[in-house]
């Protein structure tokens, strides 16, 4: 065990935090992390038809605090951040 | 004009009955009327914890079901002449009434009392809706723990479902040691996740397990939880009172000089 490793270890209210994080976004959608991921496997290879992107580390989730709707309800929103390759490098 | 505020948490144990009482009392301490009703039809706790147990007579179904009239109901409280409860049938369950029944009930409330106060049973069944059906203001009372703060999580989204506006947070049971050492999320973590105002920050303090076996509310007595119960009081009765330090970050300052603490306790690891 080097020093690094002191710092690198997770508190376990990050772990809490963590997986909170995750489990939430399952629970208010009533969508599983695996179905996340197949949606994230989707959108890498529609994007990808017409751009070069980093699948790799492209993020998609589901949070609460997205705009209002209708009637001035919060409105979940799936947020997708997707890097794409810079072509000219 | 009253408010009626439902305490709610979805999962049980973890502070709903105490909080309900502590802002009853202490509301009733800052000069308001308040009634409390204990909607945990089945499973009355609330009257325990506010040392009323014995002079129970009548019961909110009997009020319901038109048994007796609604005063005959209502406890007056040992130390506060404006604070009153309306307990729960233990002998019956929370399908026995109505939401629409508790709203007819709550409004024949409003004319007399400042605050209503509705202790909520844990779950999200028959004893939630009727608990939250004529709310106008709802608590969410959670722990720093995984499991309650999934549940607030639901309880939030059905709240928004049923159109209640204003919802706070309280986060109850805080350990500064915990915190201090990264085992226990800070008030700020579990602000991030859940999305919601903060009402009130309460320690966890031996004094509440006291104060529940003596059968007496410490909200404003001198105790870190008595005093966090009161500052919830004056918050909603319209003044800012500061979050006290928990670990960390609250205020702006607090959250600087946290900053601070904090990379000297990295520097030391």
């Amino acid at each position: 065990m080097n020093i690094f490793s002191i710092f690198k270890r997770k508190t376990s209210s990050q772990i809490a935090k963590d997986r909170l994080k995750i489990l939430l976004i399952s629970d208010r959608v009533n969508c599983s992390p695996e179905m996340m991921e197949l949606i994230k496997n989707d959108i890498a290879q529609v994007i990808s038809k017409y751009m070069k992107i980093d699948s790799t580390s492209m993020e998609v989730q589901i949070s609460k605090t997205g705009s209002s709707g209708r009637n001035g309800k919060k409105m979940p929103v799936l947020y997708a951040n997707i890097p794409i390759l810079d072509l000219r490098d | 004009m009253s408010e009626v505020i439902v305490v709610t948490s979805g999962k049980g144990g973890v502070g709903k009955t105490t909080t309900s009482a502590n802002v009853g009392t202490g509301l009733a301490e800052l000069g308001k009327s308040v009634v409390l009703i204990d909607a945990d039809i089945g499973l009355r706790n609330l009257d325990v914890v506010m040392g009323l147990e014995n002079r129970i007579v009548y019961n909110l179904v009997d009020v319901i079901e038109g048994n007796c009239r609604l005063k005959q109901a209502l406890i007056k409280d040992k130390r506060h002449s404006g604070l009153f409860l309306m307990p729960a049938a233990q002998t019956r369950d929370k399908n026995c009434i109505t939401p629409g029944q508790m709203v007819k009930l709550i409004d024949s409330l409003r004319e007399q009392f400042d605050y209503i106060i509705l202790d909520c049973p844990a779950g999200i069944e028959q004893g939630f809706q009727n608990a939250i059906a004529g709310a106008d203001h709802a608590i969410v009372v959670t722990t720093p723990e995984v499991s309650a703060i999934r549940d607030a999580d639901r309880i939030i989204g059905l709240l928004e479902a049923n159109e209640i506006k204003k919802v706070d947070l309280v986060l109850n049971r805080l350990r500064q040691d915990l915190i201090r050492r990264g085992e226990m999320m800070t008030v700020d973590d579990v602000l991030d996740i859940l999305g919601l105002p903060l009402l009130g920050v309460v320690p966890d303090d031996e004094n509440v397990v006291i104060a529940t076996n003596q059968g007496e509310p410490l909200v404003g007595k001198n105790s870190d939880a008595g005093q966090a119960f009161f500052n919830i009081c004056k918050r909603l009765e319209g003044k800012e009172v500061p979050f006290k330090d928990f670990g960390k970050n609250v205020t702006i300052w607090t959250r600087f000089s946290g900053l601070f603490k904090k990379n000297l306790q990295e520097e030391r690891a």
